[in-house]
C-alpha cells in the first residue's frame, strides 16, 4: 500500500523546499508519495523541473490560499 | 540523464555571493551534476567551524534575506555533499595564510587542494565563480 508523507516547508525560500523533498525522497519506498507544502512560488516551479530531470513522477500541484501542495511519487 | 561537471570557485565572503554559490552547488549536485567547489580568499574563513559570525551583506538584498527564512548557505553546502555529488575543497594556499588546519574547518569539507590539482580536475568542466 503506497504511503503519502506531508512535508511542511512553508515560509522557507528556494531551494529549501526542494532540499527537504530530496532528503525525504531517500527515506521512502518506490511508489510512495511526498506532499510538500510551500509558500514559495519558485519552488512550485522548481520541484516539477527536478522531478522531470531525475525521473520521478509528478502527481500534481494545487494552490490553496497561498500554499502550494506539490505531490510527487518516487518512481525508482 | 546527461551528467555535467561543474567547477565552482568561491572567493567572496559576502552573504549574497556565498548564498548564490551554495544554491548553485546544491541544486546542481542533487540534479545529476558532479560538482567541485574551491573555497579561497575571503570565502574560506566563513568555513572555520568556530566562526559563528554572520557573513557581511553587500547590499539591500542581503539585508532582506536576513529578515526571512532562507536556508543558511552552510546548510546548503552540507546538503550538496550529503544529498548530491559535490565535493568542497579548501584552497591549500588560503589554509596556509590563515594558519588553519583541516580539523578547524566544517566537517563536510574535503581535504585541502592546491590550485594546480583543482585546475587540472576542472579541465573541460563548466566553471563558475562567486
Amino acid at each position: 500500500m503506497p504511503q503519502r508523507k506531508v512535508l511542511d516547508a512553508r515560509n522557507t525560500f528556494c531551494p529549501g523546499p526542494l532540499m527537504e523533498l530530496i532528503a525525504n525522497m531517500k527515506l521512502i519506498g518506490v511508489g510512495d508519495e511526498l506532499e510538500v507544502l510551500s509558500t514559495d512560488k519558485g519552488s512550485a516551479d522548481d520541484v516539477p523541473e527536478w522531478i522531470k530531470k531525475v525521473g520521478h513522477q509528478m502527481v500534481g500541484t494545487t494552490e490553496v490560499n497561498g500554499v502550494w501542495h506539490i505531490v510527487v511519487r518516487k518512481a525508482k | 540523464m546527461n551528467p555535467t561537471r561543474m567547477s565552482i570557485i568561491v572567493v567572496s565572503g559576502s552573504l549574497e555571493r556565498l548564498q548564490m554559490a551554495a544554491m548553485v552547488a546544491s541544486v546542481a549536485a542533487v540534479s545529476g551534476s558532479e560538482v567541485a567547489v574551491f573555497l579561497s580568499m575571503n570565502a574560506l574563513p566563513c568555513f572555520l567551524s568556530e566562526n559563528r559570525a554572520q557573513a557581511p551583506t553587500e547590499g539591500a538584498f542581503g539585508e532582506s534575506m536576513q529578515q526571512v527564512n532562507v536556508p543558511p548557505f552552510k546548510e546548503l553546502f552540507r546538503q550538496a555533499v550529503e544529498l548530491g555529488d559535490a565535493r568542497i575543497y579548501p584552497c591549500s594556499m588560503a589554509m596556509d595564510v590563515l594558519g588553519a588546519s583541516r580539523e578547524q574547518l566544517e566537517s563536510y569539507l574535503d581535504e585541502p587542494l592546491g590550485l594546480t590539482k583543482f585546475l587540472s580536475d576542472a579541465a573541460g568542466s563548466q566553471a563558475w565563480t562567486f
